[in-house]
């Protein structure tokens, strides 16, 4: 499922009377069935995109293009409806989901017993692997992912990251994931595309062959690839991801 | 038990400022329950309460569901809203018994008109109750909802009547205290029946008897439908938001 975006441009109307513009005449092609991560700093537009992709904003010009096939998203917060329990959540979002299929979804995501318990019980980490599972149960042709692992701490964040790189390594489809932190691109992609500026343009693209399950041991030589991004302080201790 | 208490106490008051002032300015218990008797065995009592709590049902309803179609609308157009706003405001400050009078003067003293004051009334209330529900919507549940590619109906069933659940609630339990007031003064103008009338047939006859044994079962129907209804409707209406959180 490729994605075909071509002088695209959005602007906000700022508080200040102006214009906000996140972009203008961008343009990107992406491969269909493969896992793109859109690596740079928070505000840089990458949610952005991941909205007018999913056509929850429109374009001020230019063209997405996509295939048809069914969406899904997981959003930064979890977004689950607080009245309907685990497994409805799913079953809203899916419908027609097998009882097979609920239960696979959510073991996906360690989630095993936790179909009848309602949103309001759980911590932020179980009701982002809710989102998450909810996401995959869609079986979407196109997943996005908009900062999987934001205000999770570390441990939870790295416990997830392998979770999900599991399952995307499970499934075929297009996998877009927006995050700010080098090492989850590094993990999860088959291509970091790094975006800067304002408005922002893609300023590198980065295509790692590795398999994902070797990527862990190698983490090291992988931020290698990438001198001209940061790594999070708290990730440089080189062994990132146990599970 | 002491509530049982506080109402044995309030019947004792009762008896002894009735034992007082003579049952030309309060009539005992007693004589009051003999009047409320005696209307049940002629059928008064049953014919005039039940078309009374008739009215505020179908006067109810019919506020409920337009006043609430009204308040989403509102909530969700802000340029309607504010060509609106002002008209609700008048509505809102309008006084009872203006709506009700030119309700008989405009309709006629006929049931219809009589429906339409009391629904008037309770009208405006309504809506901005309603009005607040909608503007309390969550965008982001919605945004999850056209994502996941739920139907309409699912985004009305499962998204967002939830999250109106507890302002319907409100507007229910608002609604009908207001209601069942504006009811007996609808009568008292222009029915000739229900418990309105018999309250106006007794202050013609300044028959406090009459006045008291058709007032306090009805006010004890409202309470019951309050406790046993419209409190644990509020309640159930936002379950949900006790489960953790």
């Amino acid at each position: 499922m490729a994605i075909e975006i071509s002088g695209l441009a959005k602007s906000f109307a700022r508080a200040d009377g102006g214009l906000r513009e996140v972009f203008r005449d961008f343009s990107l092609t992406l491969g269909g069935g493969r896992v793109a991560a859109l690596l740079g700093p928070s505000g840089g537009g990458k949610s952005t995109l991941l909205r007018l992709i999913a056509g929850l904003e429109k374009p001020s010009a230019g063209s997405i293009a996509l295939p048809a096939g069914r969406i899904a998203m997981a959003f930064q917060e979890p977004r689950l409806l607080p009245w309907r329990s685990v497994a409805d959540n799913l079953r809203l979002a899916a419908p027609g989901l097998t009882e097979e299929a609920l239960n696979a979804s959510l073991a996906a995501f360690e989630l095993e017993g936790r179909g009848g318990d309602y949103p309001g019980q759980l911590s932020l980490g179980l009701a982002r692997r809710v989102a998450l599972a909810r996401a995959f149960a869609v079986e979407p042709d196109l997943l996005l992912l908009d900062e999987p692992f934001a205000s999770l701490d570390l441990g939870l964040h790295r416990r997830l990251r392998a979770l999900l790189a599991k399952r995307i390594s499970a499934k075929r489809m297009t996998v877009l994931i927006a995050t700010h932190d080098l090492d989850d691109a590094l993990l999860l992609a088959d291509e970091v595309i790094l975006l800067g500026g304002a408005p922002a343009q893609v300023k590198r693209r980065l295509k790692l062959d590795m398999p994902r399950e070797m990527r862990d041991e190698n983490l090291t030589k992988l931020r290698k690839l990438a001198p001209f991004y940061p790594s999070s302080p708290e990730d440089d201790d080189g062994n990132s991801v146990s599970s | 038990m002491i509530r049982l208490l506080s109402l044995g106490l309030f019947l004792l008051a009762w008896q002894v400022l009735a034992m007082a002032l003579g049952p030309h300015y309060l009539p005992e218990p007693a004589q009051v329950a003999a009047t409320f008797a005696q209307e049940w065995r002629s059928g008064a009592m049953q014919y005039n309460l039940g078309l009374t709590l008739g009215r505020v049902l179908a006067g109810f309803s019919l506020a409920m569901v337009a006043g609430s179609a009204l308040g989403l609308a509102l909530g969700r157009s802000p340029a309607l809203d504010r060509m609106l706003d002002p008209w609700l405001v008048i509505a809102l400050n309008t006084p009872a018994l203006v709506v009700i009078i030119l309700a008989y003067v405009w309709g006629g003293l006929n049931e219809i008109s009589a429906l339409a004051a009391i629904a008037l009334n309770k009208f405006p209330n309504a809506v901005v109750t309603l009005r607040e529900g909608a503007r309390a919507l969550d965008p982001a549940l919605d945004e999850m909802a056209q994502v996941f590619a739920f139907s309409r109906w699912r985004r009305w069933r499962d998204v967002r009547l939830p999250q109106l659940a507890p302002y319907f609630a409100a507007a229910a339990r608002g609604g009908l205290a207001l209601v069942w007031k504006i009811v007996l003064v609808v009568e008292l103008l222009g029915r000739p029946n229900g418990v309105g009338f018999q309250m106006n047939m007794a202050f013609q006859l300044f028959d406090l008897r009459l006045l008291l044994a058709y007032a306090l079962p009805f006010v004890a129907l409202m309470i019951l439908a309050e406790t046993f209804v419209l409190r644990p409707a509020e309640r159930s209406a936002s379950w949900w938001r006790r489960h953790g959180h």
